[in-house]
């Protein structure tokens, strides 16, 4: 049996394997087979987690705080949970055949990338349709793009793909933008990139690979087609909440609920932390500090279990 | 599993008498390095299938030649053909029901 069981890898995750391996709790993190470290992997430099003066590449970071969980022994092992049982003092933790039992049960799994929902996307996801402009950018050389989206990775994502790209066009619903000022400025600065407002990606064109867009002007309801290349969606993402639907209370934002600042749960023992909680700031560093409440809880759980259950 | 480029890409996978699937991936590819291992499992357990991996930095005809624009991009080909197509990393189990017919 476990002490604590950390499902995810990205900030919150290792921050919690990090404070719960230093109290001795010897946690087991599930890190997932094809998403460990969360969604840094997929980024390049990060200019905003502080200790960083001249900036850290997303997943170096991700490896260094692996590393240093690791140091503290936390056992991260590269799989994925398919079921949990989170009713009792004993939580059990599917992953795949094997069935892990422990205490307590940490759960940051983040968030998923939402699609835009078009018919189009799908049929065209990797033929110019893209998530991952670190992945993909590379075949777009001398190309036309469009990233949808008005946030701060719409924005980074823009200004990465200028290095292949001959146009990005940032396409966005409203006329305000959720992203940072250094992020939009930097995107505003870049004579490659140029922004459509009020506009609306209604559908993606093209037989067999992308070569165009049907944007809606938000305001007046015109409709009208944006030759181009490749559409990178960048639109936010949804708390990734499907292992624990039933089991745990949701806020109406689709959030994880938990009980005031703290990281617990409606179910005893089980805590969580990260994006999956919050619906407001998700940034990598409110991730680690979610992270470092949920391995205090639990391990504040841990020591007030009665006797019998704690052998 | 074998690199295959450009210039083997014919004896290696067109001509290959049984399915090969090639995996179209690059270093700077975080997903690509995430599938990767996971390739190499499947690889070794079956004898039906074979897999190779085309580096898209080093061979960008390849890529170019099979429409590649989003990576990690997994190809099943039969005789010569391309009969399965799957892209991003996935977990093994979903990797394994999405090639069932070719295991």
């Amino acid at each position: 049996m476990h002490d604590v069981i950390i499902i995810g890898s990205g900030p919150a995750g290792y921050t919690a394997a990090i404070y719960a391996a230093r109290a001795n709790l010897a946690p087991v993190v599930l890190a997932s087979s094809v998403e460990a470290g969360g969604d840094l992997m997929t980024t390049t430099e990060v200019d905003n987690f502080p200790g960083f003066p001249e900036g850290v590449m997303g997943p170096d970071l991700m490896f260094n705080m692996q590393q240093q969980a690791e140091r503290f022994g936390a056992d991260v092992r590269l799989d994925d949970v398919t079921e949990l049982e989170l009713d009792g003092p004993v939580k059990r933790v599917h992953v795949g055949g094997e069935v892990l039992e422990a205490r307590t049960v940490i759960f940051a799994t983040g968030s998923a990338y939402r699609r835009l929902g078009l018919p189009g996307e799908d049929r065209l996801s990797g033929h110019g349709v893209s998530w991952c402009a670190t992945c993909d950018g590379f075949f777009f050389k001398g190309k036309h793009l469009v990233v949808v989206g008005g946030g701060d990775s719409a924005m980074e994502e823009a200004t990465f793909l200028t290095k292949f790209a001959e146009s990005v066009t940032i396409v966005h619903r409203s006329e305000t933008f959720r992203a940072s000022a250094a992020m939009l400025d930097r995107a505003k600065a870049d004579p490659k990139i140029s922004f459509l407002t009020n506009a609306a990606v209604v559908d993606v064109l093209g037989e067999s690979a992308v070569d165009g867009v049907l944007l809606r002007d938000t305001v007046t309801g015109e409709e009208r087609t944006l030759p181009i290349d490749g559409l990178f969606v960048a639109i936010g993402s949804d708390p990734r909440t499907h292992l624990v639907h039933g089991k745990l209370d949701l806020t109406t934002e689709g959030t994880i609920a938990v009980d005031g600042r703290s990281s617990r749960t409606n179910v005893p023992g089980v805590f969580a932390a990260g994006d999956v909680i919050d619906p407001t700031y998700r940034q990598a560093i409110t991730a680690a500090g979610s992270g470092t409440v949920a391995a205090l809880d639990a391990q504040h759980y841990l020591a007030e279990l009665p006797a019998a259950v704690s052998a | 599993m074998k690199n295959v480029t450009t210039d083997s890409f014919q004896s290696d996978v067109l001509e290959a008498d049984k399915p090969i699937l090639v995996d179209f991936w690059a270093e700077w590819c975080g997903p690509c390095r995430a599938v990767g291992p996971i390739l190499e499992q499947i690889d070794g357990e079956t004898e039906k299938l074979d897999v190779v991996k085309v580096n898209v930095d080093e061979n960008p005809d390849l890529a170019m030649r099979y429409g590649i624009t989003s990576i990690p991009a997994m190809k099943v080909f039969v005789g010569g053909e391309v009969k399965k197509e799957l892209i991003g990393a996935k977990p093994k189990a979903a990797l394994e029901a999405d090639l069932a017919a070719f295991l």
